[in-house]
């Protein structure tokens, strides 16, 4: 388990205590398989979590057992402070589930206006807030289309509408980015900051880590049914260990003894070196002629650290296979 | 209850935009057809043809859309996996259920009405005289929603816990077993053992009798229909539904969606 600093802010917005999940399968299911295993995570309140990990880790069984969609086979969830069987609370929860499917025979307004129904608003608060949220998610123009001739993207945007229709204090959504253009990315990254800025507490999983990365406060990494590690990003990866890049432009040959190391592309060379020997390389560089275009720090991307996890997990599962456990 | 409403009027609507309601052409073709062979044969039965023809279709008709949309109620819901953004929301399952339940039994209302409505027109259109039995019909199709109901939530229960094909092949074994209760409650004793006689007895009591809303040759020869026998089916129609729904409720509260 990674060390992780965590922020003392109020009281957890979601809590989870030992949750469990275990499906039976098998002949008269007899087998179990775990697709998750005693989770204990908090999400503070007016974050942005990130849920991240491969998939089939449990991200989205996570999910559903908040949303009650499923039932833990052992152990607790709160949101807000109270229990999530606590139907009445399911009012501040907004909720985008995996590749969102809706009724094809309504419209994107005809649905929202159901959801909206469902949340008892009135008349003239549906009308609205429906209009609203379609122009939020770029769909004013497609409002009146039924969603049978929606493509995934679209769907995906009608599905975030419906998750924020409401004014929800927390907002879960299961994968956002999957099925989207760059355009909708960006999008979708945009109301997830502006619900931030909002004060509402955002959770959402993704594979994509660059998207935790850029728009997460903390993020869980959860592999194989476990969690990993919780922290800010730049927490879970040590920036100082992985040294300098150097880009630089160097016409012509030279037999500097450091152009062994860097990787060329062209009249550009790419080359890593450790802080310390930084100045020394630079040094070199300019005596042999070249012209550094940028000295960077090279971080260990979340994606490194995600990759080392799911190889530990995948050789620790090969490890249990051979053993016959 | 305010949300039952809401689903119950969107899986109407449901039904409407899938074409639901189209299967009222075929009746009125049906129709149209008995008042013709009616009209060609001889006087005296003409009211016994377009009767006992018209109920048998709304009967028929009402079955299949009973069953096979009754089934995939919850079944589509979960496979295409429309109910998750709605059940994250502040909707109890029963809620949900019964608001299917409603919304299918809403638009068998509005079909066999229309249905009923259409044969009755079709009797005073070859009938010489109206005479008061005539009204009988009407009760009958009456009767026979009051059967759909009980279908619709036989295929709901069936559909909570089991495959859609099983679930129809359950609600149809159950439709045809209630169909046949008075005849198990009388079969010859001699000739099977007491064990036996008891386990049938007990069983024809357990099944739905649906042969009760069966009143098709007193609505073809005009008899009307004694209050207590409507007063009698409104409640053992509401009863029975009443158990199977709450069966269906607490299998699908349990339930873990996909």
């Amino acid at each position: 388990m990674l060390v992780a600093k965590n922020k003392v802010m109020s009281a957890p917005a979601i809590e989870t205590e030992n949750l469990t999940k275990e499906y039976p399968h098998g002949f008269l299911n007899l087998k179990k398989r775990t697709s998750l295993e005693g989770l204990n995570m908090q999400v503070e309140t007016g974050e942005v979590f990130g849920f991240i990990g491969p998939n089939g880790a449990g991200k989205s069984t996570t999910i559903k057992l908040l949303m009650r969609l499923i039932f833990p086979t052992a152990g607790s969830a709160r949101i807000l402070g109270k229990p999530i069987s606590d139907i009445e609370m399911h009012r501040d929860i907004g909720y985008l589930p995996e590749q969102p499917y809706f009724y094809d025979y309504l419209t994107a307004a005809e649905l929202l206006d159901y959801f909206a129904r469902i949340h008892d608003l009135s008349a003239a608060d549906r009308k609205e807030r429906v209009q609203r949220m379609l122009k939020k998610v770029g769909l004013e123009t497609a409002g009146k289309i039924q969603l049978r001739k929606y493509s995934k993207g679209m769907l995906q945007r009608v599905g975030m509408a419906q998750a924020i229709l409401h004014d929800p204090k927390i907002v879960i959504l299961d994968e956002p980015m999957s099925g989207l253009d760059p355009v909708g990315r960006r999008e979708v990254r945009d109301i997830i900051l502006e619900l931030k800025h909002e004060g509402k507490t955002v959770m959402f999983s993704t594979h994509i880590l660059s998207d935790a990365e850029m728009l997460c406060d903390r993020v869980g990494v959860i592999v194989g049914g476990k969690l990993r590690g919780v922290g800010a990003p730049e927490q879970l990866v040590d920036v100082k260990t992985q040294g300098m890049e150097i880009l630089f432009e160097l016409a012509g040959q030279s037999v500097a003894p450091v152009l062994a190391k860097a990787t060329r592309s062209g009249d550009r060379y790419r080359l890593q070196v450790p802080e310390a020997e930084l100045y020394g390389a630079i040094e070199q560089l300019r005596a042999a002629g070249a012209r550094i275009l940028s000295v960077a720090p090279v971080r260990a991307t979340l994606e490194e650290l995600f990759m080392n996890l799911v190889e530990a997990d995948r050789a620790q599962a090969a490890a249990i296979e051979v053993s016959g456990k | 209850m305010k949300r039952v409403g809401v689903v119950a009027l969107n899986t109407f609507r449901e039904a409407v935009r899938d074409r639901v309601l189209y299967n009222l052409l075929f009746f009125a073709l049906v129709m149209m057809a008995a008042s013709i062979i009616a009209g060609q044969i001889s006087i005296g039965i003409e009211q016994t043809v377009i009767v006992t023809l018209g109920l048998s279709a709304i009967s028929l008709i009402g079955l299949l859309i009973a069953v096979f949309i009754g089934v995939g109620l919850v079944s589509k819901e979960m496979d295409k996996r429309t109910l998750y953004a709605l059940l994250a929301k502040p909707v109890r399952r029963w809620e949900f259920l019964l608001g299917k339940f409603g919304g299918l039994v809403l638009t068998l209302a509005v079909n066999t009405a229309a249905m009923g409505i259409g044969l009755f027109l079709a009797l005073m259109y070859v009938k010489s005289t109206p005479e008061q039995g005539d009204a009988t019909i009407l009760v009958a199709v009456y009767f026979i929603w009051l059967k759909l109901a009980l279908v619709v939530a036989l295929a709901l229960l069936f559909s909570c816990f089991t495959t859609p094909l099983l679930a129809i092949l359950f609600t149809a074994g159950i439709y045809i077993v209630g169909l046949y209760v008075q005849e198990l409650r009388n079969l010859p004793m001699q000739v099977m053992s007491p064990g036996m006689t008891a386990f049938t007895k007990y069983l024809s009591y357990l099944m739905p009798n649906f042969e009760n809303f069966n009143i098709m040759s007193m609505a073809a020869h005009a008899r009307p229909v004694p209050g207590s026998l409507i007063a009698q089916n409104t409640l053992y129609a509401a009863v029975y539904c009443s158990i199977v729904l709450t069966a269906a409720v607490l299998v699908f509260s349990r339930r873990n969606l996909k």
